[in-house]
Parts: structure tokens; C-alpha cells; sequence
């Protein structure tokens, strides 16, 4: 959403999101048939797979047919300028670009299947080693922006909800916009001027300074590449600080972001909850109302609120391109715009269908997630 | 007050809110006066009303309201700070003056905007109420694609599209439209459906209106409010979208005064030459608080289903 795309973020109506599961048909069997609940199951399980395969054929198309519409002919690249009829023809069936389109993109189904994405012209490795190697730093990122947000948003839209139009219900929405509306390129760079640049409480652009990074390089043992685990792990605490110093403002900027979306969500969820009759109930036979709030209403918001971090999650995954070449942060986002500013093409779909294939599977997630947590939602499948 | 009964404003209000209209448009002017009065009760949603007002203006009289040429250097004056004489917020690194780039590039941001707005969404009016018209098949298709281009992340789908076009403000409007649609296509399909089996389409398609017919002249207008609003909200993330390329290099390419393009330029100079980077962000953050607070209150009003938050 947004700074980074919120598509599907903000709900425009209740209906649109009916929309999502309206396809489904409704059937109703005996529950206790055992036998018929394997087969729902199964073709549960079923419905799931061919979904996901057709949403990953899909991808694989897109990004197939954005490699054709590139205006570099690709076997000129390769030949150069100069090569002879024989030489360019020679390539172009070496490259397999003389075939049929539809073999051309089995042949590429084929390849994305098996994890090959070509070759980086950047760095003359195999594209899928690369982004192995600079997951984890966008992994660690967005973890910690997650976790932040959670810990601020959750709370932030409880409190919003339990005082509906007061000032402390404005404040966290005025606060909350301002997340929507704010370029995250621009909020980092004004983090970096005024923590960084001003204040000096923060480490600057990167992952680690210059010489911790070597002490890094030379002496922890990678396990995860996530270099605040990695140093624990070792019980390198120099290290652990110094990390710990430069990843707070990217991650704080992200988590403003899912902080912003969080919040704004999980007071429409409890608005929707403290309405029912069970809280009324509940206050009359006497429950404090911290409890009243806290865990029986927002206990009931838990199913919506998984979809939605889960959501933003994948929304940092996204925003963490523009973040990371703001911060000089080298992970994926960082991989894909180095590659999109040297024509790289074979890194920048890869990066592109790592990100896209990532965030397919965490909306598969937390679609099950959700069926497993909430009866209602089983039942109405 | 019995004086402002007589007077033309007071007879135009009586006329409008009048409880027997006696004509359809007089109905029509009235409802509109309603949801305008209930608007504009909303203090923060006229804000962002009044804010996007200002940015239309602004676009349209640029070259009578910016001081300088926008893409005028004077190397004399170049990294001036902000209150300096004749240039309130300072200049670039090549002496420009950022108040006349940023008013320029109002014309700019205005541009994207438009030019999204306008085919973004009637591109998903089209799928979703022709794929909740007919259901079926055509619908089992038509939302599969929607869903495969939902399941991409916005902005890496514009990044690569943009990387295949190559770079330019052209192709950035391309791809932003590209990845608009989806969402409008939900949104109109699932209003679609609610109407699809009224009785008065039952009753026009029985006076033998065509499919298309039924589409556009009365399954679209139904879909337009739920649309609208999404397309208000949308705008800021539009906006922030077209910068984010822009601060890439991958929009508008130099000297054009593109909001994220300048913050790109006043990176270089961001601990020595703070104003240079701040302001045009500035520019965004209003520009898109505006949508959104506009979005919000047009929400409030137009969608029933939010009136009692």
C-alpha cells in the first residue's frame, strides 16, 4: 500500500471482500461422516494446488511475455554488432529463440521450475545463488518492521476503537494517514538526515560499519545470513550491537508503514467486535473491561488480524526496493533495482518472481491459517 | 433569516432541499446539495478537498505563479538555503529554484494522476461487470487473471514493466495503469452481482435490451459510487508509485521537475543541503494526505455500509 502498493489494503466495502470468497460454492454435508470430511478435504487440498498452480503459470506468463516486449534484441546482445547472418543465426537457435512461442515458454516454465533463472550479467552467478545470498538481509529487515508494527499497531487500534471519536481515537488516525501518505523513500531519507546525520543515534546506510563488517566477514560462522542471529549465535556482541544500531531506522521506517495499516484495521475489526451481544454480556456479569477488551474482544479479532499482518508482511517485502537502495541495504530489493540500472534482465524477472512467488505463498498461508484458526470460515468453505 | 429565505441563495437551498421535487433533475440537484452539506460537515475531509483544489490550480496557472523558469540554472546561485531572497525554499545543485519546480511539477503529478484515473478503472469496470454480468466461465477467467495480477506486487510489476519498456514518464503511466485495474475489477464485479438479478434488469431485459446495453446503461452506474471511492483513495498510492519510480530513474527522466525525481537529485546533498531533498517530499506527503483524507470523507458519505463508524 502504498509508499509500497496496498493493493487490497483498504477494503473499500464489505462487499468486495464477499467478493473474494463468493466463487466458492456452499455445500453442506453431514459433519460427523467421517469419510465425507477426508474427501472435503481433499478436494480442499485439491482447489488449493490447481489454485496455486494456475496463479504461478500466471506469473510465469507475465513476466514471459515482459521479457518478449524488451527492446534489446537479446542475441544481438550476446553476438554484437558485427557478428555475420551465420553467427546471429547460430546464437538465436543456441538461445532457442527460433522456436514457437509456446515451446519457448514451456521450455521457461520448465527452467523457473527447476530454479533456473539464467545467469546475472552483473555478477556472472547463477541468479537463484544470488538471491539466496541476499534474502536474508531482506528477510531480517522485514521481520523485525513486522514485529514492531505488530507490538505499536495492534495496541494503537484497540485503544482507537475502545474511544471512538475522541482525541486519542484522531490522533492514531491522523497518524495513521500520514503513514499512508508519506513517499517511504522520503521518510528514510529524513530518518537518516535527523537520527543519523544530526543526532548520530543510529548507524548510518548499510548493514554493519566498515570494520565490524570485516570482523563479521572473517570470524562469525554463517547460519541464517541474518547477521543479528548469526552474531548471537556466536556470541559476538560487538557485532550484534552494531547491527542492531543500523537496522533499527530501515526497520523502524517499514514498520511505521505496517504500523499505520495494522492499526487502521484492527480498530474496524474491534469496532465490529465490541458491538456484539457476548461483550455486552460479558460487562454485565461484571468483567473488568480491560478484560472485556483485551481478550475476549480482541481474542475474536485474531483471525482477520493474522490475514492482515500477513498482508503486510508481504507488503514490506515489496517496500523493502525503494527502503534498501535508501539505506544501502543489500538485499533483494537493493539486487533487483543494482540490476534494473545495468539492464540486467535475467536478475530483475528473477527477483521479480521470487518476490511475486513469495507473496503468493503468504496469502496461501494465511488463507489456511485462517481456515485452521476460525470454525466459521471451515464451515463456510 | 425570513430575509435570507427571499434572497436567490435562500430560494436556490429551499429549492433544493425541497421534500416534493417536481422534476428528476430537481431531485437529482437536491440529493447531490444533501451528500455535498453532509460532506462538507467533515472538517478533515474538506481539508483534503481544499488541498487538491490547490494542486489543480496550481498545475493550471504554473507559469503565472512560480517565480523562476523551472528549468532555468544559474550556477551563481546554485544550493541557496530556504528564505533566501527571491527563492523562499532555496535552490538545487544547479541553482534552480525548487518553489517554481515543485509548482511545475504539479503539472506533472496532476498528469499521472489523470491519466491513471481515467483508464485504470474503466478498464476494471469493464472485466468486472461483464465477468459478473454473464458469470459462468467467463467469469471463472476473467477472475483468475484478476487474481494473477493481484497476487503481483504493485510496484516490482511496474519496475519490471518499466525495465522492458525502458525508462520515461510514458511508460510509467503504462505500468502504473497495468497494475491499477484489479482492484476496480472486484469492486465492480461484486457490485454487479448484487444487482445482476434486480428486478429492474429482469424488467429492461425483457424490453429487449441488449447485453451490452444492460452492461453500460444500467449495471456501470450502479458500480460508480464503490469505484469512485476507490479511485480517490487509490490516488495517493498512485502518486507515491509514479515518485518511487521517479526517484528510481525509472519515470520522468531530468531536467523534468518530478517530485521524486528531485528527492532522488537532493540525495547527493542530504546532510549539507537538507532543503533540497525535504521539500519536494513535502509536495508528496500533502499531495497524497489530500487523496486520502478526500477518499476517507467521500467514503463516509457516498458508502452507506460506513455511515455508522
Amino acid at each position: 500500500m502504498g509508499p509500497f502498493e496496498r493493493r487490497g489494503t483498504r477494503p473499500a466495502s464489505a462487499k468486495e471482500e464477499a467478493g473474494l470468497s463468493s466463487n466458492t460454492t456452499t455445500t453442506t454435508l453431514p459433519p460427523d461422516d467421517i469419510s465425507h470430511r477426508l474427501w472435503r478435504l481433499a478436494r480442499d487440498a485439491l482447489r488449493l494446488l490447481v489454485m496455486l498452480a494456475t496463479t504461478f503459470l500466471g506469473l510465469l506468463a507475465i513476466t514471459f511475455f515482459i521479457g518478449r516486449v524488451v527492446p534489446i534484441d537479446p542475441v544481438l546482445a550476446i553476438v554484437g554488432e558485427r557478428a555475420t547472418q551465420e553467427q546471429y543465426e547460430a546464437a538465436r537457435h543456441a538461445l532457442g529463440l527460433d522456436r514457437p512461442l509456446i515451446v519457448q515458454f514451456l521450455i521457461y516454465v520448465k527452467d523457473a521450475a527447476t530454479g533456473n533463472f539464467g545467469t546475472s550479467l552483473l555478477t556472472a552467478k547463477p541468479v537463484l545463488d544470488d538471491i539466496g545470498r541476499v534474502f536474508p538481509a531482506t528477510l531480517e529487515l522485514a521481520t523485525i518492521a513486522t514485529v514492531l508494527g505488530v507490538l505499536l499497531g495492534v495496541p494503537a487500534g484497540v485503544i482507537a476503537a475502545t474511544r471512538p471519536g475522541t482525541l486519542v481515537d484522531q490522533i492514531i488516525r491522523i497518524v495513521g494517514l500520514m503513514g499512508y501518505s508519506m513517499p517511504v523513500f522520503w521518510l528514510g531519507l529524513m530518518g537518516l538526515l535527523i537520527f543519523y546525520g544530526e543526532l548520530g543515534w543510529v548507524g548510518g546506510p548499510g548493514r554493519l560499519d566498515t570494520f565490524q563488517e570485516m570482523m563479521f566477514e572473517s570470524e562469525v560462522p554463517r547460519h541464517t545470513g541474518m547477521i543479528l542471529i548469526d552474531s548471537a549465535l556466536a556470541g559476538a556482541w560487538d557485532i550484534f550491537r552494531n547491527a542492531l544500531s543500523h537496522i533499527v531506522l530501515p526497520a523502524g521506517v517499514l514498520a511505521y508503514y505496517s504500523m499505520a495499516y495494522i492499526s487502521r484495521m484492527t480498530r474496524s475489526f474491534m469496532m465490529n467486535e465490541l458491538s456484539q451481544e457476548y461483550v455486552t454480556t460479558a460487562r454485565v456479569k461484571g468483567l473488568p473491561e480491560w478484560r472485556v477488551v483485551w481478550v475476549h474482544a480482541l481474542g475474536n479479532t485474531l483471525v482477520p488480524l493474522v490475514t492482515v499482518i500477513a498482508l503486510s508482511y508481504a507488503n514490506l517485502l515489496e517496500g523493502s526496493v525503494l527502503t534498501e537502495t535508501v539505506f544501502a541495504w543489500p538485499g533483494l530489493g537493493l539486487y533487483i533495482t543494482n540490476a534494473l540500472m545495468s539492464a540486467d534482465m535475467a536478475a530483475v524477472m528473477g527477483g521479480t518472481i521470487i518476490v511475486g512467488a513469495a507473496f503468493i505463498l503468504l496469502n496461501m498461508a494465511s488463507d489456511i491459517l485462517y481456515r485452521l484458526i476460525d470454525p466459521r470460515a471451515r464451515a463456510a468453505a | 433569516m425570513s430575509r435570507f429565505l427571499r434572497s436567490p441563495l435562500g430560494r436556490l437551498s429551499a429549492w433544493l432541499t425541497a421534500p416534493d421535487p417536481t422534476s428528476r433533475l430537481q431531485a437529482r440537484l437536491g440529493q447531490a446539495w444533501l451528500t455535498w452539506l453532509r460532506f462538507s460537515r467533515n472538517p478533515l475531509a474538506m481539508l483534503g478537498l481544499g488541498i487538491i483544489l490547490a494542486l489543480v490550480l496550481m498545475a493550471l496557472f504554473a507559469p503565472l505563479l512560480a517565480p523562476h523558469d523551472p528549468l532555468e540554472q544559474d550556477l551563481a546561485q546554485r544550493l541557496l538555503p530556504p528564505f533566501s531572497p527571491g527563492h523562499w525554499l532555496g535552490t538545487d545543485e544547479f541553482g534552480r529554484d525548487i518553489l517554481s519546480r515543485i509548482i511545475h511539477g504539479a503539472r506533472i503529478t496532476l498528469t499521472i494522476v489523470a491519466l491513471v484515473a481515467v483508464t485504470a478503472p474503466v478498464f476494471g469496470l469493464l472485466i468486472g461487470t461483464v465477468s459478473g454480468y454473464f458469470g459462468g466461465w467467463v467469469d471463472t477467467v476473467l477472475m483468475r487473471l484478476t487474481d494473477i495480477f493481484l497476487a503481483f506486487p504493485r510496484l516490482i510489476l511496474a519496475l519490471a514493466l518499466v525495465a522492458a519498456l525502458g525508462p520515461g514518464i510514458e511508460n510509467a503511466i503504462l505500468a502504473i495503469a497495468l497494475t491499477a485495474w484489479p482492484p476496480y475489477a472486484r469492486v465492480a464485479r461484486a457490485e454487479t452481482l448484487t444487482v445482476r438479478s434486480a428486478d429492474y434488469i429482469a424488467a429492461i431485459r425483457l424490453a429487449g435490451a441488449s447485453h451490452g446495453r444492460i452492461i453500460l446503461g444500467h449495471v456501470t452506474p450502479m458500480c460508480l459510487p464503490s469505484v469512485i471511492i476507490r479511485v480517490t483513495l487509490d490516488m495517493a498510492g498512485v502518486i507515491l508509485t509514479a515518485a518511487g519510480l521517479g526517484f528510481l530513474g525509472l519515470g520522468a527522466q531530468p531536467p523534468l521537475p518530478e517530485w521524486g525525481l528531485m528527492i532522488s537529485s537532493g540525495r547527493k546533498f542530504l546532510f549539507d543541503q537538507w532543503w533540497v531533498a525535504t521539500m519536494p517530499g513535502l509536495a508528496i506527503f500533502i499531495v497524497s494526505l489530500g487523496f486520502n483524507l478526500l477518499g476517507d470523507g467521500l467514503r463516509d458519505v457516498l458508502d452507506p455500509r460506513s455511515a455508522s463508524r
